[in-house]
Formats: C-alpha cells, structure tokens, sequence
C-alpha cells in the first residue's frame, strides 16, 4: 500500500481490531501527506514536538452555515441556545487560547482535591455495585455491565447531571463523540446531525444549568453556573458542560474495555493484579500507551511548519496519531509488548500540550477501581469473541460489546 | 572498577541523586555522605513559599529516595577540607574520610547582610535551609507588624508573596529597577512589579537599605533607606542571592572560588592549571561548567531540575557509565509567586533582543522568547507552560530568533530590548 493511501486505510473499519501494522508503516515516514492532503505525525518525537507547537490549531471545525443574530441576549431569547452555541461557542477542545485558557482554567478549579478524592472512594463502591448485579452469571458484557455504566455515573455525579437522565443523553453523547472522526467533520449529513444533536443537548443542559442556579448544590455545574461572566459566557458555558459529559465518559469506556482485553489476553498479569492490587497505577500507564481510548487527533497548521524533513502548509489538517507514537520503538523498547513492568512510560494516551486531559485522574481512579475489581472477582474469565466487534470509530477507537465467559463472580471483599 | 570507596559531599538533592545513580550504574564499594545539616536530604522549593504560609510543614520536605543507596551517612558535620594527594577528606569533627572517588555537591548558601553587627539583631531572617524556614515561619505566625524583604530576586519576591497570603505588611526593597529584572529583563520586571502591586506589596524599586537600627534590647525596628527614609519593621529577610561552598577546598589545588568549583564538559573538576582531576565530579549549584548550548561558556546554575539532571550526570561519570558525551541538559527552572507560575527554559542572560510570543501581558499570561545574536537562547512563560516545550527544542536546535512566527493567541512579535539592568551593587 502507499504510504499516501495508509491512513484511509486506519480509518477503514476492517482494520479497527489491530491498526498497528498501519501505525509501523506510517512511522517510516515520521510525517506524511496523505493523498487528500492530511499530514499524519506517526513518530513520538514528531507528535511531541507538534502537540507544543504554538502554530497548530485546534479550531478544525467547519463553521455554521446558520446565521446568527450576533446579539446573544437576542439569540438567547428567540431562537434558544442553537446556533450561537454551534457557531461561535465551541467546547474548549475545538477552541485556541486565550479563549481555550479561561475555560479550561475554570473547569479545572472545580476539580477541587475534595471533590477528586470523595469520587475516588465513590468509584469502588459504583464498582461493587455493578459486580454484585451480576451475580450468578456465566456471561457478561463488560461494556454494557460496566465500561459504560461506571463512568457514566461518575461524571453525573461529579457535574450533578441527573443519573435517570442517561437515556437522554446517551443518543446525545454517541452523537457527538463522532465529531472527532475526520470522516464526520467533511460529511455535510454527519455535521447536520451533530448540529441538531448540540442545540437539543444544549437546551436540555441550559435548562439543567438554570435550576443549578436556583438551587445550587456542591457539584461541578453549581460551581461553574456560578462563573459565567466576563470570558465565560452563557453559551461557552454550556458548550463548555456538554463536553465535560460527553468526554467525561465516552474515552473512559474505551479505557476499561480496551484494558480487560488486553488482560484476558495476558492471563498471567491479569492473574498478578489480583494478588497484587498496587501494580494497578503502573498497568493503567502501560494501557494509556499499549492501547489507548484516544487514537489520534486533529488539529490545523497556521502556517507553514518545518518538521521531519517535511514541510506542513499552512492550512493544511494534521492528523497527531497518538496511539503509532505509543509505539515508537525509538522510545520504548519492544512496544509491541504489553508490559507493566515497563520503566518510564511517556505515552500519549491523555494526549500532551495545552489539550492534556483534563480529566486524567478521573480516568486513572476509575479504570483502577474497576480493573483491580475485575481481576479479584471474575471466576477465569475468557473471551467469546476475539476480537470483540468495535465500534465504528477510528480517533475514540474501543468494542462495542467485550463479551466474557466467566465461572463465576466472586462476592465483593 | 565498580568498588572501593565513593564519598559525596553535600546531602541535598544534587548529592542524593548522584550517590543514587552510581548505585543504579552498579557501583558496589562503601558509599558515604557527608552533610553540614544535621537532616536527611529535604526538598528547598517549598521553602519559600508552602513552608511560609504554613501549608506545609518545613520537616515535611523530605526528598524520597528513589534508589537503595546502602550508605552511611555523616550528618550535622562540614568537610572542612580536601587532600587530593592523599585522597583524604578532612570533617569539622577532626575525622578524616579517604575516597578514590568523590562528588562534590555543597551548594551554596544564603549572602548574609553585610554589617556583621546589624545582622546579628533579633529579627533578621536569611532563608536557604529547612531551619531558615522553621524559624521565619514561626516569625512569620507571630504576627510581625511590617516585614522586610532586602532584594527581589526568586526567593525575595517568592517570600513577599507568600507574606501577602498570609495578609502581612510587606515591603521589598532592591537597588534594580524592577523585581527580576536582572533575570527577565525590564519589560518583564516591569509586569512582575505590578504583579506584586496587585498582591499588596509596598513595592521599592532603585532603593537600598543603608542600614538596619535595632532597638535597646537588640531588636531590629527600622530600615534607613539611601535616601533618608525609613521603613519601620521588626522582621527583616535578606534575600541577596547565594554564595557557593568552596572555602573547604582551599588548598586542594582545585580552581574553586565564589563563581564555583570550575569542571570539564565532561563533569570532572579542574585544577588551578586546568587539569581533570577524574576522581572527582561536582554537581549542582556549586559546579560551574561550559555549557555546549551557550558556545562552552561557563555557567553555574542554582536550578532544581539541573541539581537532579548534573547530580545524576556526576553519579554515572564516578561509576565509569558515562557515555562521554558532555552534559548538556537544557536550563529550566520554576517560581510561583501569588497566583502566577514562572517556568522558564534556556538561560536569558546576554539576550540582546526578546518577543512576546503567545499571549500578552495584560491578559497576564505569556511567553517571552529571547534571542541573541539571531539565535533562539531562552522562553520564559507567565501561566502559559504548555508552550515551552517548543520553545526548548527550538533553544537546543539554535533555532533563529525569533524561532516560531503565525502562531495561536500571537499579538505582536515586536522585537524589544530586554533592558537588563547593570550588574547589582551591593545594597
């Protein structure tokens, strides 16, 4: 295959189970340019250096084709949250310092030490709870039992979203995620698709955000209901909730599910985590870069950069293919093995630079709490598919369903 | 050769983290440390600020250790000299230590007030060790009325902004013109100023203090300023800069002196003739080197980053496990001061032009970036740390000034002069 046509072929959905023979051959070329004009950065030293290059953008979303009244207040009244918000008022993920900073400067003040640790300890009993409700089992699906149901409730929690709303949400969050996937942000019908999906999400959570303000309680949308001002409008702070719940839970699935494959592949670890609950950080970390929730991003040139014997223009979309730089051999010895042991492991799997996960020790606390759980409880579990069916997505890339053969759960300790 | 005799000099971090390496890079003989302090190796940059405010308690700072070291351990006790022919080291306690290799790693310590007298008055704080702390946080709790803090430097400006949290009168005095501005240059200084404006400081710059008056029972109650004035104060911090422990080595044959004990790019100390003397390596503060970034010129850095990277360096040349190459690591270092975090990477000292790269100062978040001679040779960021890293690389690539143009949040790459300040006399 050339290597202009490699990156179509990642994203083609016969190649979801192991796209890492694609990620080796693109590293041959530390960037490229892909027959549509994309450059992809494969190498670990190329995604570093781009991820703090102050010429990249985030801002790759096309603009609204809707027009806008430009006066919020009258946005607001008329024609309630819809375009404003799609238009101008992006997530942060999307958005460029300044702008970037002040949200994510005010989202990370709610991140209070109490508040991490309180959901930490919270985190294990969610845990237990969704074990116990298995009880007798012979088969579970790990996704639907707990990949998704765990992080879903942690960020409800968190943000003070009502659990029973998920329903809701769910088609909501799906919908959006997919606004990561290149293929969607060309797609004139995935966009429109989005865009509908933004003004309902975004109705329902300025109507949340509204009765937080009456009635505040201690969660995150209280706090930040309270921050709207100057460099946080209403609208930014709504866009700025939706992407808390909707990254708050779809990478966090992947992280699970893509861990417990990777474990029952390697029933010798797994059996290790076991007795030895405390190797759980290090595991986590070698997971994060042996097979991440979050394959690759995009981001846009601002002007023309010089990297790898290449040049970028300017304008041209980059593609940081986060997961191929995970297993740079230049960086990490042997990557194709999954290693707890490893020392040292600069991965990729929070991403890095000024988007660096902002919600990594969620991420972290949660796929402990579930892991170690999962490793003590479940009686020799084995996979019925190998590998499991994946989801379509090639950028948040994790099984739509890891079905497990077990001989039982053991009750919680 | 992996036995025999290591001694390291100087239980800090540069110390710790050299004996740890030349553990890890298999050395297995006896392993001694010798430290002037009576502690373990602790952690300084919390010193200055968490210690202060009371967030943390100063015995808190204890570094970890990241290897078995298997050592033993002669605290509270100075070398007080070095026989080289002998390879002997001589302790405060009238014990000798023989080594075939050995680190140096004494640091520095804080420039006392000048007038022997006046320092010696009640109430008269220097701040370098977790004992400084100790006491000017107790001091601090007290309750004093005004607090004094003779230059603006890092830990001046550091420990003004700590007073503040803790909603003290605070006044800083320095001959500069601006806080840092040695460091940053004018136009910075100018924003750190006003920074510490905003924070509550009585901000003096080009001011210095004549001299410090003590009240009958030898209790400092005033500053005299150079122009007359007084302050009226019963806690002074004199925080102007660091002298480097060479004095034991007086007589060694080693050229050390104020600027630091002087090293081959390799990290082994030279003599008055400038011979390597291959037994012997020095790290941190107190090593001044040729850095291969800055053309070879030679620099001594009182970073913590550099402490752990050259310590680590030292350790692995004493094994014999160094790969030859010179030590290059990149200068980097931190400061936080109210609710702004410096970081900075390069070393901005004979810039002759700086940009404001990302961001702007009246967002009060940036970076500067600093060039010389067209080259690229340092950033320092306000708030803005996740750019730095492309900074650094740009630095090591000598990267033309200025190295990155059409970047996000960019307002103007105007190209100014950073104005530093003449070398400070003493105050």
């Amino acid at each position: 295959m050339k290597t202009g046509r490699l990156f179509e072929a990642v994203k083609d959905e016969a190649n979801r189970a192991d796209p890492y023979p694609l990620y080796a051959r693109l590293r041959e070329t530390p960037v490229s340019r892909q027959d549509d004009g994309t450059y992809v950065a494969s190498t670990h030293a190329a995604i570093a250096s781009l991820l703090h290059d102050p010429r990249i953008s985030s801002e790759t979303l096309p603009p609204s084709e809707r027009p806008r009244t430009g006066n919020p207040l009258s946005d607001w009244i008329v024609n309630p949250v819809k375009n404003h918000v799609t238009n101008t008022h992006r997530p942060f993920i999307f958005r460029d310092p300044p702008d970037h900073d002040t949200l994510r400067g005010a989202v990370m003040g709610q991140f209070t030490p109490q508040r991490v640790h309180a959901m930490r300890e919270r985190s294990h009993v969610l845990v237990s709870e969704l074990l116990d409700k298995q009880a007798g089992a012979t088969r579970i699906d790990l996704v639907e039992d707990l990949a998704y149901p765990l992080p879903v409730t942690v960020i409800c929690e968190m943000l003070g979203i009502p659990r029973e709303d998920e329903p809701q949400f769910h088609g909501w969050a799906t919908q959006l995620a997919s606004a990561l996937e290149p293929d969607n942000l060309g797609n004139a019908e995935a966009r429109a698709a989005n865009i509908t999906t933004f003004d309902e999400i975004s109705t329902y959570m300025a109507g949340l955000i509204k009765e937080k303000r009456r009635h505040p309680q201690d969660d995150m949308l209280s706090g930040l209901g309270g921050k709207a001002g100057p460099g946080m409008g209403e609208y930014d702070l709504i866009a700025t909730a939706i992407l808390l719940l909707v990254a708050g839970h779809e990478t966090t699935v992947n992280l699970i599910a893509n861990s417990m494959l990777a474990l029952v592949r390697h029933p010798d670890i797994l059996a290790r985590l076991a007795c030895e609950p405390d190797l759980a950080p290090r595991l986590i970390e070698e997971m994060l870069r042996y097979d991440p929730p979050v394959h690759f991003r995009t981001r846009r040139a601002l002007n023309a950069i010089d990297i790898a014997g290449t040049t970028i223009p300017e304008g041209a979309d980059i593609v940081l293919l986060l997961a191929s730089g995970n297993r740079d051999p230049a960086v990490f010895e042997d990557p194709d093995r999954f290693d707890p042991d490893r020392p040292d492991i600069r991965h990729f799997g929070f991403g890095g630079g000024l988007h660096y996960c902002a919600g990594a020790p969620l991420a972290r606390f949660e796929a402990e709490a579930a892991l170690v759980a999962l490793a003590q409880r479940l009686t020799h579990p084995r996979l019925v598919d190998d590998p499991p069916p994946y989801r379509p997505g090639a950028a948040l890339r994790g099984p739509k369903h890891l079905r497990l053969a077990i001989d039982g759960i053991a009750p919680g300790r | 050769m992996s036995d025999g005799h290591a001694v390291v000099v100087g239980a800090s971090l540069a110390g710790l983290r050299g004996a740890e390496a030349l553990r890890r890079a298999g050395f297995a003989g006896t392993l001694t440390l010798v430290g002037d302090e009576p502690h373990r190796p602790y952690d300084r940059p919390p010193l200055s600020k968490a210690a202060l405010t009371g967030a943390v308690a100063p015995e808190a700072t204890l570094l970890p250790n990241l290897h078995a070291l298997e050592a033993e351990w002669r605290l509270g006790i100075a070398a007080t000299g070095l026989d080289r022919q002998a390879r002997r080291i001589r302790l405060a306690d009238g014990a000798t230590l023989p080594y075939d290799r050995l680190l140096i790693a004494t640091g520095s310590r804080a420039r006392s007030w000048p007038n022997p007298a006046e320092a010696g008055l009640v109430g008269i704080h220097t701040l370098r060790g977790r004992d400084d702390a100790a006491s000017l946080r107790r001091a601090l709790a007290a309750g004093p009325k005004r607090v004094l803090v003779i230059g603006a430097g890092f830990i001046g400006c550091e420990v003004a902004a700590s007073c503040r949290a803790l909603d003290l009168p605070v006044t800083l005095i320095d001959p500069g013109p601006a806080p840092l501005a040695r460091i940053l240059g004018q136009p910075v200084g100018e924003i750190v100023a006003a920074l510490h404006r905003a924070l509550g400081v009585d901000l003096r710059s080009r001011t210095k203090v004549e001299r410090l008056e003590g009240d009958a029972s030898g209790r400092v109650v005033r500053a005299v300023l150079g122009d007359g004035s007084s302050v009226e104060t019963d806690l002074v911090v004199v925080a102007l800069g660091a002298v480097r422990n060479t004095e034991w080595l007086h007589g060694s044959g080693l050229d050390a002196g104020p600027g630091g004990i002087a090293c081959d790019e390799a990290g082994h100390v030279l003599d008055t003739e400038g011979r390597p003397d291959r037994s012997i390596a020095a790290a941190g503060d107190v090593a001044r080197f040729p850095h291969p970034l800055y053309d070879g010129r030679p620099v001594a850095l009182e970073h913590w980053g550099h402490a752990v990277a050259q310590g680590e360096h030292a350790g692995r040349l004493l094994a014999g496990a160094a790969s030859g190459a010179a030590y290059a690591e990149m200068p980097a270092f931190w400061s936080s001061q109210g609710s702004i975090t410096i970081k900075s990477v390069g070393l901005t000292q004979g810039a002759d032009s700086m940009v404001f790269a990302q961001g702007s100062p009246k967002e009060g978040r940036f970076v500067v970036v600093y060039g010389r001679e067209g080259r690229c040779i340092a950033a320092v960021s306000f708030d803005s740390a996740r750019w730095l890293p492309a900074y650094a690389e740009r630095i090591a690539a000598r990267a033309p000034f200025p190295p990155i143009r059409g970047g996000t949040d960019e307002h103007s790459l105007a190209v100014l002069a950073p104005d530093f300040p003449e070398e400070r006399t003493a105050p």
